[in-house]
């Protein structure tokens, strides 16, 4: 298991991997917003931390093909079906593996990016808290969606219609936990809410991930 | 005699070869009984004043808006534990229905919503919710249409049913947390239908039956089509193996 | 015969428009599917009919 974990990340982190490209986008989304809605430090403030989240769930889409692709296309994947470890587990740690090359950077890097948009000080400790909790769920969800498409060539747009819907809770409940903290409101119970959508989709998402595998791979 | 009779393909095609025409008057009929009564025999409402008569299509579409997807649901598990095929095809023949009724709940909504609340759209969470499950009926139908093989494209779906349907609840509550404070559903909800004076009511209860019989005829008609496109696939498999 | 609808009759009449419109397509479009599945299906095994028991 560990040692899969350790392939993956070596995988990601490896030139092309695709480990800096979702945080170079996230920076140009971000970079974007003023672009699009104008300069206006009050406005930036207000959206800011709806636009980190946003930024963020996109950039996180980016690489979710990659989670079952290469392994797929070398056959890899087969070999991990026949192994002897669970394919729910093997599952979990692809998750994990693309959690911590794209979910914690951009984690990470968010609140930073916050400074471009006049992120309100007392959000952007809620920023990075939320996103440090929801974004296992976007991988993991995005785990999902890759085994599903796993066999579909060029199934990346198809991939990106499926998961985004998916991710609405953990979107709404993650953007209201740091707007709210922004502006001085009770932001404990979506804070709660989008841990308790965090933990489900550990719960639920291994168990369909890896049925969807086993379907694509008969 | 069981009803899993009519899981067989050739048995389905049989019956519904004989059921379909009559399903389609009685539901034709009914359709047009319930709309002519709505729209020309209905009084207006004395706060809403015409616009009531809307009801009698936003409701029953949006009733089966949602109930569709608890058909496809129920039918994606029956594939899953059972593996009859016409289960899986009318899962299938059950998404564009949902998603074209869901549509039409929206788009009445917002031209209601124009004269009654001054806006064609509030993020009001029943309108998010219809909105988010628009998005999950557009999922469906493309994983659907992605995949080559029949069934492998049955498991797959019905596995994205199973989950759609976990996240689309939460995506509902989650929707109702975000924005109560514009709960302005007074104006148009499942609970009102319920308190509306009987001129209302009975043309509405009668638009209902008219939508079920409507989308009970259309998932058998398009059941059939997938029945055929299905073995017509496995024909044309068959002669260009020669 | 038509009801007075008073200063909502346009939002009425296009609610009750967009509706039957989209009902209309969907009713048409799964017609028309079935017919034209049902017109390739014969035509299919009318072929391989003929073209005798080979396919067995």
């Amino acid at each position: 298991m560990m040692a899969l974990l350790g392939r993956d990340l070596a995988l990601a982190l490896r030139s092309g991997g695709g480990f800096g490209l979702s945080l170079a986008f996230f920076l140009i989304v971000v970079v974007f917003v003023p672009f699009g809605v104008g300069p206006d430090t009050e406005v930036l403030a207000r959206i800011a931390p709806g636009v980190l989240w946003i930024a963020a769930l996109l950039s996180c889409l980016l690489s979710l093909d990659r989670i079952f692709q290469l392994d797929w296309e070398d056959g890899s994947l087969d070999a991990l079906v026949m192994a002897p470890l669970p394919l729910e587990g093997v599952v979990a740690m692809k998750a994990l593996a693309h959690w911590l090359t794209t979910g914690l950077p951009l984690t990470v890097i968010a609140p930073l990016l916050g400074v471009l948009l006049d992120l309100p000080g007392p959000a952007a400790p809620w920023v990075f808290l939320s996103l440090l909790v929801g974004t296992p769920a976007l991988s993991l969800l995005g785990a999902f969606g890759a085994a599903l498409t796993v066999g579909i060539r060029r199934g990346g747009l198809l991939l990106s219609l499926l998961v985004m819907p998916l991710y609405i809770p953990t979107l709404i409940f993650g953007a209201l936990t740091a707007s709210r903290a922004g502006e001085g409101l009770d932001f404990l119970t979506p804070f709660a809410l989008l841990g308790g959508v965090t933990l489900l989709a550990a719960a639920l998402i291994p168990f369909a991930a890896a049925a969807a595998l086993r379907i694509n791979l008969r | 005699m069981s009803i899993w009779e009519y899981a067989n393909p050739v048995r389905f095609m049989r019956l519904s070869d004989r059921v379909l025409p009559w399903l389609a008057a009685l539901s034709a009929i009914v359709m047009l009984v319930a709309l002519v009564w709505g729209f020309f025999f209905t009084p207006d409402d004395y706060r809403q004043g015409s616009t009531v008569k809307i009801i009698f299509i936003h409701v029953p579409a949006a009733m089966i808006a949602i109930n569709a997807w608890v058909m496809m649901l129920v039918a994606s598990l029956i594939w899953l534990v059972r593996r009859h095929h016409v289960s899986a095809l009318a899962a299938k023949a059950a998404a564009p229905v949902g998603a074209v009724m869901t549509m039409i709940a929206l788009v009445t909504g917002a031209v209601w919503g124009e004269p009654m609340w001054g806006t064609w759209w509030a993020w009001d969470p029943r309108l998010t919710s219809f909105l988010i499950l628009f998005l999950f009926y557009l999922g469906y139908i493309a994983l659907w249409a992605a995949i080559d093989n029949p069934d492998t494209a049955a498991d797959l779906t019905s596995v994205l049913a199973i989950v759609g349907s976990v996240f689309a609840v939460l995506s509902r509550y989650a929707a109702l947390i975000w924005n109560q404070g514009l709960h302005q559903g007074a104006s148009l909800s499942m609970d009102r239908a319920e308190h509306v004076a009987d001129v209302f009511y009975y043309p509405l209860v009668t638009a209902i039956v008219g939508f079920i019989l409507l989308f009970v005829t259309l998932v058998v008609l398009r059941t059939r089509t997938e029945i055929r496109a299905r073995r017509l696939r496995a024909l044309l498999a068959r002669e260009s193996r020669e | 015969m038509m009801p007075d609808l008073g200063k909502y009759a346009l939002w009425v009449l296009s609610a009750y428009g967009a509706g039957l419109v989209l009902i209309a397509a969907l009713v048409i479009q799964s017609i028309w599917r079935d017919r034209k599945m049902a017109r390739l299906l014969a035509e299919i095994e009318a072929r391989q009919k003929r073209s005798g028991g080979r396919h067995g």
